[in-house]
């Protein structure tokens, strides 16, 4: 039994280490799930390297907020060239570490809202939203849910980006009265999960009547599962945006590739992708329309987000305003 | 000849001052109440406490440097005298080297010498499958291998019956004759069968060997006192 | 004072592991603190985090020890068929990744459980796992097992003799002999199990129900991950520290010293009655653990043979990684068993003190320097796997050393052992029970471990338990329940042939 234990753990170290290649390496430093089989990363790197003469290597690092920890970790002397899924509520901090160099791209971006940010260039973007099963009582708004007795799930904003998320959009829609919103919500929580999969987890099983997500998560359901069971729903005071984006690390060693990179971000190739392994909207609807299903999908009236710099600078009182309300 | 050069053993608040030589060859038994500190003499010599004073040295060769294997001495334990993992011929091989790895010529002679004591043809046992007697030979077997001049019994023979009991001791009179035992006892009838010499153990110190005979046809206090 | 003048047992390597414990633990810390630009000092929000952490680890060490005693009692007493599977069982929980563990409470105790089904086909109110009485049920749910394992050990330590002499003579077997064996066993237990629940972070706040239910760790992974302010970070972890120290001289305080390694097999033969109370304790601790597995099972069984064949992969991964740390961590506890001593507690109950994010955060700031740190993901887990794993290992080997050497050593030593053949001869044959159970109990948890991969793994390197988390972040929920399933069986498969393995080749 030993041996052969002990040769397969060698093949498996010889396998893990990256073979010498002499084509350049463009490092892409990404969340968890994209890079996995089940999200864009294998398709996206197929598409880029027929193209580019490279090998696309893909780093993951927990989600976006990990991801910017691990780049603050690593600072100037990081070996990525490329990051990817910073969204827009970390860029303020990103932006601020100064590793970024300007993206130097235009592209017709089919978002929502007006894009000016010469760092950061969105790849794929969504809604907020609250997802319950078809059927069940759907409030129309954040004040609705509040004074309803529906029971949702919601994730921390301390420790994951949806939660950062609904933050952000109670702020966007509230402002000052933020914290009453929050007063009455905290009886509708039944409870706060560290992560988005902590959260959907309990909706799945049953235990809320709704769970914090994004408009496009019944996208998944109906295309992937066919089941058309799942709804989000649609909030009178708007729905805050994700916008994820991706930024070229100013040091790199590989400008030519690392731009060649950055422009093939908002093309057909890359764009086409997104919307079935990353389950959100192309930040450029490609030429022939989304997929089949995402027409059923919910188009919020209004759309909710606030900038970068506003984003960081209110988050400490909105926590402060958040715990409060939920620790009573 | 084993002699303790104004010795004192301390442990703790516990001392016990030694002072007596023990001849070439003599069975001497250490008798006193529990707590009087026989075992605690057994420990000192066998080097498994070093005397805060004094010097303990056989024949000539001083001790208190010696750690317990370069010492002339071997012991046996009230209990575990045996590894019950090991085969008995393994257990009594360790008298021979400590090592584990016994040439043809020596497994031989621990042969012999396991046939010499009853246990012939034992050699492959695990001890759980001896009787205590047959335990207790084979723990003195691996005395006999060795060559060591002074031999510790501290009570090895306390569990077995009476009548094993004197066996034993008989086995120990006459195999291991020519080697200076030192034995602990509870049982005056274990010194009145063996034993050459006597030595109290009380009040902190050991009293010089007397002989057997002699001392229980006139007990000194000490020894009418543990008698009752 | 007259002293001992020599030792058998080799005490350099447990310096060695000492020194690699000390470095893993405090030295990353130091790590982190160094980087750090201390910002922000220490705020009330953080002191509320504190104060939960310690009372919910207290509160949930406290049920653990309390209700682990009558079902210890029981199965000490009671002989039946299946008692030693139930026994293997009892490893489950303590090895399940956490938000498997969770999952599966949520379908027996949660809105939608079992529990309520039942409830409300009665007519019952329904009843909320969400609060700090949810986060004491789920650290119950995982360490009162662990805790039963243990004070059964103690149970059947007690020599047959005493149980007979105390029914002989009619006299109170409880204040007699099992209050002392306790106040033995207990206090250790408990401060394992206080320092487990106090490094809690996922099961805290799911089941806590908001962000009352912070704990320390919370906060530091906070710190780490979305204000990156390692000096925060830092002082979470020191305070965690502290707390643990604390809590582990008072724990030392109140034991007293015993050492046992008595096997499972057997049950006590008692005369003091009580065969009804132990069959219903015993079923009660069988369904409280056994219904939220079997939901597990339940729900994982359909999905297992069409996992994709990255989770098959990452199985491997993880079951390569497991073997090898487990070996580490066995040596490294059969290192500091031997050394003993004030040095080796320290370092066997420090890793249960630290903090996994501030170790990988450290060690990813020592390594990055210098090597790409996904070419070291998989060794690195290996290393902090193993010494994670520590302090369950030491535990199970510490007390067996010990007694072999008040049993043998002054004979080996007399006989002139080698420290070669004392290690080789004697103590590994004679440990082999414990070399099992630690063996088994390591592997287990690093099968399980979610901890620094995160962190490190590159493309390719993932361990099931990420790959599991991984599917259930891609909306894959009916895979990831397979995956996790493969886990469990996979964790307790190992466990159990090393535990089978070490107790059947021990021959006495």
């Amino acid at each position: 039994m030993q041996k052969p234990l002990i040769l397969t753990a060698a093949a498996a170290f010889t396998l893990a280490t990256p073979a010498i290649a002499e084509t350049p390496v463009l490092t892409v430093l990404t969340y968890d799930s994209f890079t996995s089989e089940w999200g864009p990363g294998p398709a996206v790197e197929a598409a880029f390297e027929e193209t580019c003469g490279c090998d696309l290597q893909f780093v993951g690092a927990g989600d976006g907020a990990a991801l910017l920890a691990r780049l603050q970790l690593e600072g100037p002397s990081t070996e990525a060239d490329i990051v990817l899924g910073l969204d827009t509520n970390l860029t303020a901090a990103a932006r601020e570490t100064g590793l970024f160099a300007p993206h130097g791209v235009s592209a017709d971006l089919t978002l929502p809202i007006a894009w000016e940010d010469d760092e950061f260039m969105p790849f794929d973007w969504g809604y907020f939203a609250f997802v319950a099963n078809k059927g069940a009582k759907a409030p129309n708004s954040l004040r609705a849910l509040a004074d309803s007795d529906t029971k949702i799930v919601i994730q921390d904003p301390r420790s994951s980006t949806p939660g950062l998320g609904l933050l952000m959009w109670v702020q966007a829609a509230y402002g000052n009265d933020a914290g009453a919103l929050w007063a009455d919500l905290a009886d509708n929580i039944l409870t706060v999960t560290p992560g988005w999969t902590e959260a959907y987890g309990l909706f799945l099983e049953g235990e809320a009547d709704a769970v914090l997500s994004y408009t496009t998560s019944p996208a998944y359901h109906l295309i992937a599962e066919e089941d058309d069971s799942k709804v989000a729903w649609p909030f009178d005071e708007g729905h805050y945006m994700q916008v994820e984006v991706a930024g070229k690390v100013a040091g790199t060693d590989q400008p030519d590739l690392a731009n060649a990179f950055m422009a093939f971000i908002t093309s057909e190739a890359f764009q086409s992708i997104i919307p079935t392994t990353n389950w959100m909207y192309p930040a450029v609807t490609p030429a022939d329309g989304l997929p089949a299903g995402f027409e059923t999908l919910i188009t919020p009236a209004k759309a909710l987000l606030l900038s970068p710099e506003d984003a960081l600078a209110s988050r400490p009182a909105a926590l402060d305003a958040w715990r409060t309300a939920l620790s009573q | 000849m084993l002699i303790f050069d104004d010795v004192v053993l301390k442990q703790g608040d516990f001392s016990l001052s030694v002072a007596l030589s023990i001849k070439q060859g003599a069975v001497t038994a250490l008798m006193g109440q529990s707590g009087a500190g026989k075992s605690t003499l057994l420990a000192a010599i066998a080097g498994f406490l070093s005397p805060d004073q004094g010097q303990i040295s056989v024949d000539g060769v001083k001790l208190n440097q010696l750690s317990p294997a370069k010492r002339p001495v071997s012991m046996l334990f009230q209990d575990n005298n045996l590894f019950p993992h090991l085969s008995v011929l393994q257990n009594v091989g360790l008298g021979l080297r400590g090592d584990l790895r016994l040439s043809a010529i020596e497994a031989q002679h621990v042969s012999d010498v396991l046939t010499d004591v009853g246990l012939g043809g034992m050699g492959d046992r695990k001890p759980a499958a001896l009787s205590g007697g047959q335990q207790s030979r084979a723990a003195l077997a691996r005395v006999l291998v060795g060559s060591r001049s002074v031999v510790l019994l501290d009570e090895p023979f306390a569990a077995l019956g009476p009548a094993l009991k004197a066996e034993m001791l008989d086995l120990v009179k006459t195999r291991l004759a020519g080697r200076t035992i030192v034995m602990v006892s509870h049982d005056p009838a274990d010194a009145h069968r063996i034993a050459d010499t006597v030595c109290i153990v009380a009040d902190g110190c050991v009293s010089a060997p007397v002989e057997t005979k002699e001392l229980f046809a006139n007990p000194p206090e000490a020894l009418s006192d543990y008698l009752g | 004072m007259a002293h001992s003048t020599f030792a058998i047992n080799p005490r350099w390597p447990g310096g060695i592991v000492a020194g690699l414990v000390l470095a893993l633990t405090l030295g990353t810390l130091c790590a982190v603190a160094i980087r750090a630009e201390f910002q922000t000092g220490f705020g009330a929000a953080d002191w509320a985090a504190v104060r939960f952490t310690v009372s919910q680890a207290f509160v949930s060490a406290l049920f653990s020890c309390l209700l682990a005693i009558p079902v210890a009692r029981a199965l000490a007493r009671r002989q039946f068929r299946g008692r030693s599977a139930l026994i293997t069982l009892l490893g489950a929980p303590f090895l399940l990744p956490v938000i498997v563990a969770v999952l599966g409470l949520v379908m027996v105790f949660g809105r939608n459980g079992l529990l309520n089904d039942a409830f409300g086909l009665v007519g019952l109110p329904e009843i909320s796992i969400y609060g700090f009485h949810g986060v004491v049920l789920a650290h119950v749910f995982f360490n009162m097992p662990l805790v039963t394992r243990l004070v059964l050990q103690g149970w059947l330590s007690v020599p047959s003799e005493r149980f007979r002499l105390a029914a002989s003579l009619n006299a109170p077997v409880g204040r007699l002999i099992e209050w002392p064996m306790l106040r033995t066993v207990l206090p250790s237990a408990f401060l394992v199990v206080f320092l487990i629940c106090l490094t809690s972070f996922a099961v805290a706040l799911t089941l806590g129900g908001g962000p009352k239910a912070t704990t320390v760790e919370l906060a530091i992974y906070q710190s780490l991950r979305f204000d990156f302010d390692l000096g925060r970070a830092a002082l979470l972890a020191l305070v965690q520290f502290v707390i643990c120290a604390s809590a582990a001289i008072v724990a030392w305080k109140v034991t007293s010293p015993d050492g046992s390694g008595a096997g499972l097999d057997r049950a006590v033969q008692r005369w003091d009655g009580g065969a009804k109370r132990d069959v219903l304790v015993i079923f009660l601790a069988a369904t409280f653990l056994a219904l939220p597995l079997g939901m597990i099972i339940l729900r994982g069984a359909t999905e297992v043979l069409s996992l994709p064949t990255d989770i098959w992969k990452a199985a491997l991964r993880s079951a390569i990684v497991a073997v090898f740390s487990s070996a580490l961590s066995t040596v490294m506890a059969l290192a500091l068993a031997l050394r003993a001593g004030r040095l080796a507690a320290v370092s066997g109950g420090l890793p249960l003190a630290a903090s996994s994010l501030v170790i990988g955060t450290g060690l990813f700031l020592l390594v990055y320097p210098f090597v790409n740190p996904a070419k070291l993901a998989l060794p690195i887990t290996m290393l902090v796997n193993a010494v994670l794993a520590l302090p369950f290992v030491l535990r199970a080997m510490a007390p067996a050393v010990a007694k072999i050497e008040t049993d043998f050593g002054r004979l080996a030593i007399s006989l002139g052992m080698s420290q070669q053949t004392w290690i080789w001869g004697v103590v590994l044959p004679r440990l082999k029970g414990p070399i099992g159970f630690g063996a088994g109990l390591a592997a287990a948890l690093s099968m399980g471990d979610l901890g620094v991969i995160a962190l490190f793994a590159g493309d390719g390197q993932e361990t099931l338990p990420l790959a599991m988390y991984r599917l259930m972040g891609a909306y894959k929920m009916d895979a990831a329940a397979g995956a996790a399933l493969l886990l469990l069986t996979i964790s307790l498969g190992v466990f159990w042939v090393c535990d089978r393995g070490g107790r059947t080749v021990a021959d006495f």
